[in-house]
């Protein structure tokens, strides 16, 4: 016998009676970013008093996943009140004891922050800063492997995949490419052992949602990859995760044994003809890894090289067999489609991009730290209402998204709601969720040839556009940065742009010039400055140094 | 394209390891977990740079030999991802994230006055051997910019101060008290 619903709804009983036994649940932020604040020490100084009062009984001290006001950490939040704290250390623990059921400690309370907390309907997100990542019964409790029943008891696996298109669901890795087909590609492909891959080479830089998903929420995950297997129909996954995260490998790695351990992965889950099992692969700082094909190789044990497509990984992907890969926000949306249908999924969005988007919010901004919003929310929600706005009231300047692969948004279109196609359609790309907020204090050439230093440096070599394309605008950039360029130079960038985008093998070379083509069209006063007046109107660049050197 | 390579053949227990180091025990567990195939390289590696801080040639040998793959697709591989050093590290590391948000708040400002005061670039030890310097991509640490990695723990809103005083602390310490290198224990 394998797991039944019945176990799964007795464990949820269990962990719900237990919580409802507490008057008050002290959650502490337990993520990398509140960890590098010191919360673990945070979490037992609270521990440790709770249990000197004598108050374990009413009071529970409980680690979760992230907060998302990483600015603010360690963070902690006390339920029921719903009041959050911030910057917490050890020595406020007593204080804070004490007000329990009273007011709020006005020194700590983040109610200057409330419409960062209040104004994010969450689906992804919805488990993080409420449930102890590191306990598959937490999880359990919240609906958790409920779909992966329904999914393998209730539907055949055509009818999954065409829950996943009712909903609208697009591929949250940065392409937008539709979920649904994705699958039905999949499922199609006749031959052989298939495999799913989850995606979780986070290599932008200023991106960190697929992080703090797997290190908030890491079962969503094994859930969604779970439904995926059983919908194409693989019995194989891997996890193929950035080696720089080694809190989310971790948590990864515990939650994949808690699950195998339990049965919700493993031969007949829940009793039906299922069998699947998932891997750790770690990645090992190579940013092309997340092309779908280079991230194939590098699983396999080879270098990370695109190959040409097609054949699409849906036909030939893993040691040559048909293979679903999805980013992990995408596998998160999963579960709660199949709970709650398709439909309900798309009614939340645009037209064309349904459901929500984690950003990971940083740069120039009061609250940075991971959000999650529906599409269609406007830049200027996201960077002044969420975001708290710019620090010492700076003039703002620029959003830039999709990081090296996207482009500088200027506040003309601030007012833009957020898909895939309004950002495009700026010279931008959804990306993976990076959003960086810029002031006035930032040079956009500046910008630029820091996003061109990182693409060239991770060019895969293979081809020739990309190795020499990078370079070449990269001196370019260069040059310029440093006070010695000529205006005939920025007829060169957009010849050298032009060709990288439409002759490159994978997505780093051809999405490459976003950050310059998008700097020259909305920010060429500042390029022009630097070439004719030689000088940097943020006074970002070093030019006076550079000269007074000579 | 292999069969022109020229490989030792393993023994019934694959190769021999290159040394009595325990450590190569777990490095070999990893290898047996995936089955000791080819594809196990880059997890294998990271097992070894995990134990013994680097991969030195006898270790790539000793991979190569074990998984049957040519010595030069391990040493390209460990060439191709940067998160690989085949140099042996420093007593103490200092890791600057160059990620977009850092580099926004100032991440440059924190390598620049580390290559004035203490002379050593990204990728670099100093002369004593005492602290190695490097760079990371991004850490995740967005909402801690900018963020430095001082021996494995992470430091959130730094500054070139703070980091340089860091370091003078380590560069004046009279021994330290990690766990030698391998390189250091068993060669004669």
């Amino acid at each position: 016998m394998t797991l039944s619903i019945e176990d799964l709804e007795g464990i949820a009983r269990i962990e719900k009676d237990k919580r409802e036994s507490f008057t008050y649940q002290i959650n502490v932020c337990v993520a990398a970013g509140c960890l590098s604040c010191q919360s673990g020490v945070l979490k037992e100084a609270f521990e440790k008093e709770v249990s000197r009062r004598g108050w374990e009984n009413w009071c529970s001290v409980k680690g979760v996943g992230c907060l998302g006001l990483c600015a603010a950490g360690p963070l902690i939040s006390i339920q029921p009140d719903g009041t959050y704290y911030r910057g917490v250390g050890a020595p406020d623990v007593s204080e804070i004891l004490e007000s329990l059921g009273g007011a709020p400690i006005p020194r700590l309370d983040c109610a200057s922050s409330r419409p960062f907390f209040e104004q994010q309907p969450k689906i992804v997100l919805e488990n993080s800063g409420r449930i102890d990542p590191e306990r598959i019964e937490d999880y359990i409790a919240e609906d958790g492997y409920k779909a992966l029943y329904n999914a393998l008891r209730m539907m055949r696996p055509s009818e999954v995949i065409e829950q996943v298109l009712a909903s609208g669901l697009r591929g949250r890795g940065g392409a937008g490419f539709p979920t649904g087909v994705k699958w039905t590609a999949v499922a199609k492909a006749s031959n052989g052992n298939k495999f799913v891959v989850c995606n979780a080479d986070e290599g932008d830089p200023g991106a960190f949602m697929d992080r703090s998903i797997l290190e908030s929420d890491p079962h969503r995950v094994i859930e969604g990859m779970a439904v995926a297997a059983y919908a194409v129909g693989a019995n194989t996954g891997f996890i193929y995760v950035r080696a720089e995260y080694p809190l989310a490998v971790q948590r990864v790695r515990t939650a994949i044994s808690q699950a195998r351990h339990l049965g919700v992965l493993g031969n007949n889950v829940f009793n039906s003809q299922f069998s699947f099992d998932i891997n750790v692969r770690l990645g090992a700082g190579a940013f092309v890894c997340g092309e779908e094909t280079a991230l194939i190789a590098s699983i396999e044990g080879r270098g990370g090289r695109p190959r040409p497509r097609p054949p699409f990984p849906a036909e030939f992907g893993l040691w040559g067999q048909p293979t679903l890969i999805n980013n992990v926000e995408t596998f998160a949306n999963i579960p709660p489609i199949i709970r709650k249908g398709g439909k309900w999924f798309a009614t939340i969005g645009t037209e064309k991009s349904k459901g929500t988007k984690v950003f990971a919010l940083a740069g120039r901004v009061n609250n940075t730290g991971l959000i999650e919003v529906p599409m269609g929310t406007t830049l200027r929600e996201i960077v002044f209402q969420i975001g708290g706005g710019i620090p010492g009231d700076r003039a703002f300047k620029a959003v830039q998204t999709g990081g090296p692969s996207g482009g500088c948004i200027p506040e003309q279109f601030l007012d833009m709601a957020v898909d895939y196609e309004s950002l495009a359609s700026v010279g931008s790309i959804m990306g993976s969720g990076g959003l960086i907020v810029m002031d006035d204090t930032s040079c956009m050439v500046d910008v630029a040839h820091f996003f061109m230093e990182f693409c060239m440096s991770e060019s895969c070599g293979k081809c020739v556009p990309c190795r020499v394309g990078t370079s070449q605008i990269y001196h370019l950039l260069n040059r310029i940065t440093k006070g010695e360029g000529k205006l005939s130079d920025l007829d060169m960038l957009e010849d050298l742009s032009d060709l990288l985008k439409n002759t490159s093998l994978c997505g780093l070379g051809q999405t490459a010039p976003n950050p310059i083509m998008s700097t020259l069209r909305y920010f060429r006063d500042e390029y022009v400055a630097h070439i004719e007046e030689k000088r940097c109107p943020a006074e970002a660049c070093k030019i006076h140094e550079a000269r007074e050197a000579v | 394209m292999e069969s022109l390579q020229e490989r030792s053949s393993p023994s019934k227990e694959g190769a021999s390891m290159p040394t009595e180091d325990k450590r190569w025990r777990l490095v070999n567990r990893t290898m047996r977990l995936h089955g000791n195939q080819p594809h196990a390289l880059i997890e294998t590696l990271h097992s070894v740079q995990e134990y013994f801080g680097f991969l030195d040639p006898d270790a790539l040998k000793y991979v190569a030999n074990s998984l049957r793959v040519p010595l030069s697709v391990v040493y390209g591989v460990a060439t191709f991802y940067s998160y690989f050093t085949l140099q042996p590290p420093g007593e103490h590391t200092c890791v600057v994230c160059k990620g977009t948000a850092c580099y926004i708040s100032g991440a440059s400002g924190i390598l620049g006055s580390i290559a004035k005061k203490v002379g050593i670039a990204p990728g670099e030890t100093t002369p004593d051997g005492k602290v190695s310097l490097l760079t990371a991509r991004c850490l995740g640490s967005c909402g801690l910019a900018p963020a430095v990695v001082l021996d494995g723990q992470v430091c959130g809103k730094m500054t070139p101060t703070a980091v340089l005083d860091r370091m003078e602390v380590w560069r004046n310490e009279e021994t330290s008290e990690r766990v030698p290198l391998r390189g250091e224990v068993d060669e004669p």
